[in-house]
């Protein structure tokens, strides 16, 4: 299967040249770009880990994208995100995130079905990877 | 406009008989609005040779503490504290017959925190008055003071993206079509492929409630195992709008539970339900952590026509302080009203801190919200994959966009539908982002996209010549002027 957090993981993915625009695109918002890793890409997993600090103060892509190869190059096996912070007043949160990496074979999700009362099921997503211990889930 | 007080005062305005309302103290062209006064804008069409000024002084009157003859019990009372003010009389552009009548209100008029006494006070009475032909509120200023009593949107646009894990794209929806008749399994069926194919929500329509072709338990337990199928498919957050609209608030509070117990995270409302409910289940929804989508069910019989009535952007505005998440809120381009100028004035309302006064869309008075939370709004009916260039030039980014027919009359099924949706919005952002004149590039940049998505392709060529062209019935004023260059 392939997971479609994230803007744009209904496309093709991205070529570098394609990131970098993006990236180019936040920091003229102004926003601090940072790249984040896991192998636990479930729905509610909202802490993937971070590849340092967001890159505040950056004008030129090519910061972001030197760290982005940096990253690949130790945690090539597991899903890499970009998400760029806006800290203006009213928002403060993320205002684009969207997946750079990819793991070769993503194995998905399990959905287990716990029947309780009056036809009432207590769902549960499960990563099928996240069954091993973290750095030890894919190939 | 005759800009002079005619106000009696002293002991001959409280003679007993009748006093022209402007005389009463209802019309005061030198009043200064204070900063913690309500305004209200109305057009006033008062009947043939009703003077606009008494008209005008007259909704003021009957707005607040009038009635038809002097009454010696206003003497008890700081009455001219509770007097509301018509300030303004001018003629609306273009409108033979038609005024622009601009009415403060003391803040001490209103009760903190409650729609159903401002709406009460400020159209409660009025809007029958005999002399009047018609009479329509356009605008409202809140002011700070007021609408700081107020809850506001139980969520709000951040913390729903916070929650739903997206960002940086308008949202993507779909009304389960055929409004009536499909059961619970059937509903079900539309919700999963609708979401595994790539949208973010389903949504039940208005008058998808509690029938005898599929009772609401079973619509809210086919509804989640899809929502739940699809989220596993996809590795994404899904939700579906369950309506929970009912005859009674125990009705409405025990499905609204129920939705919780099944974890939903978004449940819907319809505007029909009135103000008081509104707000009970604004309160309820921020109380658990639910979206609240409303549905403005039954709206366009006052807020459409131009003369009479109340503008949506007034319940834009009540809806915004009462506390829905989402509102529906035009989409300029689909099969219902709404022209360009006046959507963008209803959209500015749900998502901006801060309104300055824009009288080419329809925005009569700056407005703070004083960081309310955010409302957002809707785009839905009539809209298809062709026009997403459209779409997010005139609507922007935090939106949410609901092909209902564009997704599931796509000819190769409901999946497909989605997934040409959200392929054509993706790409659509990608440029948008990469500095594309997007507005203009629109088709050939679809048309690039489709080559790799067949569903695309597919509904490119089904709906490439639908479109809703027909004259609006409610359009703003004032059209822009170039400033004059002093």
């Amino acid at each position: 299967m392939r997971i479609t957090q994230g803007c744009f993981s209904f496309l093709p993915d991205l070529t570098n040249e394609q990131i970098s625009r993006q990236v180019q695109y936040c920091l003229e918002q102004g926003w601090a770009v940072n790249i984040e890793f896991t192998d636990d890409p479930h729905p509610r997993n909202n802490l993937w880990e971070m590849w340092g600090l967001p890159m505040f103060d950056l004008r030129d892509a090519a910061g972001v994208m030197m760290e982005l190869d940096q990253c690949r190059k130790v945690y090539g096996d597991r899903y890499i995100r970009l998400s760029a912070f806006d800290s203006s007043h009213g928002w403060e949160s993320v205002r684009l995130s969207f997946i750079v990496n990819r793991p070769k074979d993503e194995p998905g999700f399990r959905l287990e079905r716990h029947e309780v009362a009056g036809r009432n099921i207590r769902y549960t997503t499960k990563s099928y990877a996240a069954d091993r211990p973290e750095g030890r889930r894919y190939g | 406009m005759n800009m002079h007080s005619m106000t009696v005062r002293g002991k001959e305005r409280y003679k007993s008989g009748v006093l022209e309302y402007k005389k009463m103290g209802y019309w005061e062209p030198d009043y200064q609005p204070k900063d913690t006064d309500v305004i209200a804008l109305f057009r006033v069409t008062p009947q043939d040779g009703v003077d606009p000024i008494e008209a005008s002084a007259a909704v003021a009157g009957e707005s607040s503490t009038a009635t038809w003859t002097v009454v010696w019990t206003d003497r008890l009372t700081a009455a001219e504290k509770y007097r509301a003010k018509c300030f303004r009389v001018e003629p609306v552009p273009n409108s033979p017959g038609q005024y622009f009548a601009y009415i403060a209100y003391d803040l001490d008029l209103f009760e903190p925190g409650s729609i159903a006494n401002l709406s009460a006070s400020i159209i409660g009475n009025v809007f029958g008055f005999k002399p009047l032909k018609a009479l329509r509120l356009e605008d409202m200023r809140l002011p700070v003071a007021y609408v700081k009593t107020f809850q506001g949107p139980a969520t709000g646009i951040v913390v729903e993206r916070e929650r739903m894990d997206k960002f940086g794209r308008p949202l993507l929806g779909a009304t389960v079509k055929p409004k009536l008749g499909l059961s619970g399994r059937n509903y079900g069926r539309v919700v999963y492929e609708a979401l595994k194919g790539g949208l973010d929500f389903t949504k039940d329509d208005e008058n998808i409630n509690s029938q005898p072709f599929m009772h609401w338990r079973e619509r809210f337990l086919y509804c989640m195992e899809a929502v739940n199928k699809a989220q596993a498919a996809s590795g994404e957050i899904k939700g579906t709008y369950l309506n929970v609209t009912a005859g009674t608030m125990e009705d409405m509070y025990e499905r609204a539970e129920f939705a919780k117990e099944l974890g939903s995270v978004i449940i819907m409302i319809d505007l029909v339900i009135g103000y008081t409910a509104i707000q009970s289940m604004a309160k309820w929804a921020r109380r658990n952590d639910m979206i609240l989508h409303l549905h403005r069910a039954g709206h366009s019989t006052y807020t459409r026509q131009r003369n009479h009535g109340v503008s949506f952007r007034v319940i834009a505005k009540w809806m915004r302080l009462a506390g829905v998440d989402h509102i529906h809120a035009g989409t300029v381009v689909g099969k219902l009203e709404g022209d360009p100028a006046t959507t963008r004035g209803y959209y500015d309302i749900c998502r901006e801190d801060y309104n300055p006064t824009r009288l080419e869309h329809g925005v009569f008075f700056d407005q703070h919200w004083a960081s309310l939370n955010r409302l957002m709004p809707v785009a839905s009916g009539g809209i298809h994959a062709g026009q997403m260039h459209q779409l997010l030039d005139h609507l922007g980014e935090d939106v949410i966009l609901q092909f209902g027919g564009g997704t599931i009359g796509h000819p190769m099924g409901i999946q497909a539908g989605a997934t040409a949706n959200r392929v054509a919005l993706e790409a659509m952002i990608l440029a948008r982002n990469e500095g594309r004149d997007y507005l203009h590039e629109g088709p050939e940049i679809l048309a690039k996209a489709a080559e790799t998505c067949t569903p695309l392709k597919s509904a490119l060529e089904v709906w490439k010549n639908v479109t809703f062209n027909y004259e609006s019935t409610d359009m703003p004023d004032y059209v822009p002027t170039p400033s004059v260059a002093m």
